[in-house]
């Protein structure tokens, strides 16, 4: 399924016929917007660009994104940012939000996932997609989850839901830093 | 289960109107009719997000404010996408805006559960409890609906209220067993959340029209599973099942709502009232 997202119409007029440099400098612009919450993420990190597509001759980039959480309050900001990435190379932008299949932080890079971890995020466990839309029983939170600073995985949850819905804050055991999970959907 | 059923196991019949207060209960077809069902999915998520943002700086602890919040959250991003087609549907036009801000209480299709003020935090957790355990049925059901956004939303929704259910779960499972205090506030919260529950599980018209029409899922086929979660945890909890309340909620679905609900609507749309059309 596809609704539309207002996004600000194109300053200026676009520049046409678009070459394939400026086509491939258009589409890494795109997967290259860095996450509003959490900026050591590109969008490309997240897997939430599902399909980019740069119309030639009218100038136009389609742009499908898959939001994370259904309330994520950055989606909005990502839409408007992958809008201005688009015309700042002349182009017209056209961004669409597409909610099927539904997005899973399997779809997270494994670059992305290093780049949580160093930035001090436990990110989240891979293989949760399987689960499908199976409701699940009560072991949601006492999953293992490894501390980001030491590695050790004498962890222990204090919130299930951290500063953004898709974080949940633990403490290490062993250093007993306090950190940031990036849980599994 | 068995309590449950005997007060549900029957159509509600609709309320009589109060004297000059004319009530719509004709059921539409076809787009209109996905659209109406829309409608109550979207409005009990809206009307459950709205009160659960009052608990924001109100909760007993910063990480609740933050959890409860987030909840809300969710809930909010699923009305949204909800309203949005509903107003596409129905022929109107209007935006999810128009649909959240300028309808009037009649017109609103919530259940009783989700305007109900704050009680305690145990209330809350009991609602909470109820309601995604009624949401995750509802929402693992709806992944196949002929609406495909209704579908693409339940698909995304039914991981975000496993969380939802999750943490409710684990609070009734702490308070139940707790002090003898929150064991006594938690049974009390039980008691209370009992007079809305059967009205989340009966067959309306127009949820019995959409699942004929495979978009929608009769709220009657999800009671067991839903229920069952609830007992388990209950039971966890060292509480026990309250009796069989002496009054159930109903009407929601045909826009009849209780007192408070005037009053978080005054909330939830005065700003956008008082100034119509305004952008940030």
């Amino acid at each position: 399924m596809v609704s539309a997202v207002d996004v600000a119409p194109a300053a200026g007029e676009a520049r046409s016929p678009v070459d394939d440099r400026l086509a491939a400098a258009v589409e890494q612009a795109i997967r290259d917007v860095p996450d509003p919450e959490i900026p050591v993420l590109t969008l490309d990190d997240l897997g939430i660009v599902r399909e980019v597509r740069v119309d030639a001759d009218s100038g136009t980039v389609d742009v499908t994104l898959t939001p994370t959480y259904s309330g994520c309050p950055a989606t909005e900001v990502i839409a408007g940012d992958v809008a201005r990435a688009i015309t700042r190379h002349g182009l017209r932008p056209r961004v669409v939000t597409r909610l099927a299949p539904p997005w899973t932080t399997d779809w997270m890079s494994e670059r992305g996932r290093i780049r949580l971890r160093e930035f001090g995020i436990a990110p989240p466990a891979p293989g949760v997609a399987t689960r499908g839309s199976r409701v699940q029983g009560l072991s949601l939170s006492v999953r293992q989850v490894a501390c980001p600073r030491c590695g050790s995985e004498s962890t222990e949850q204090i919130a299930r839901f951290g500063s953004t819905p898709c974080k949940a804050l633990r403490r290490c055991l062993d250093c007993r830093e306090p950190f940031d999970e990036f849980k599994p959907l | 289960m068995n309590r449950l059923e005997t007060t549900t196991s029957t159509n509600e019949p609709t309320p009589p109107a109060q004297a000059g207060v004319a009530v719509d209960t004709s059921l539409p077809t076809g787009d209109a009719l996905t659209a109406r069902y829309l409608l109550q999915l979207a409005d009990d998520a809206l009307i459950y997000a709205q009160r659960l943002g009052e608990w924001v700086a109100n909760a007993p602890q910063i990480e609740e404010d933050m959890a409860l919040a987030n909840v809300s959250l969710d809930l909010l991003g699923q009305a949204r996408v909800l309203l949005t087609r509903a107003g596409e549907l129905d022929g109107t036009g209007r935006t999810e805006d128009d649909l959240a801000y300028f309808r009037d209480e009649r017109e609103f299709r919530n259940v009783h559960l989700v305007e109900q003020p704050l009680g305690d935090f145990a209330d809350e957790m009991a609602r909470m409890l109820v309601f995604a355990a009624y949401q995750a049925q509802l929402y693992a059901a709806l992944v196949d609906s002929a609406e495909p956004t209704l579908a693409g939303v339940a698909a995304k929704a039914v991981k975000e209220v496993d969380y939802h259910r999750d943490h409710a779960t684990q609070w009734v499972l702490r308070l139940g067993d707790g002090t003898s205090e929150s064991h006594e506030r938690m049974q009390a919260a039980l008691t209370r959340v009992m007079p809305y529950v059967a009205e989340l599980f009966a067959d309306d018209p127009v949820s019995v029209a959409a699942a004929d029409s495979g978009v929608g899922v009769l709220p009657s086929s999800l009671q067991e599973a839903a229920w069952r979660h609830v007992e388990a945890t209950v039971e966890g909890a060292t509480l026990t099942m309250p009796d069989e309340p002496r009054h159930r909620t109903r009407g929601g679905r045909d826009g009849i709502h209780s007192r408070p609900m005037g009053y978080l609507l005054a909330e939830m749309q005065h700003v956008a009232r008082s100034h119509p059309g305004a952008t940030w």
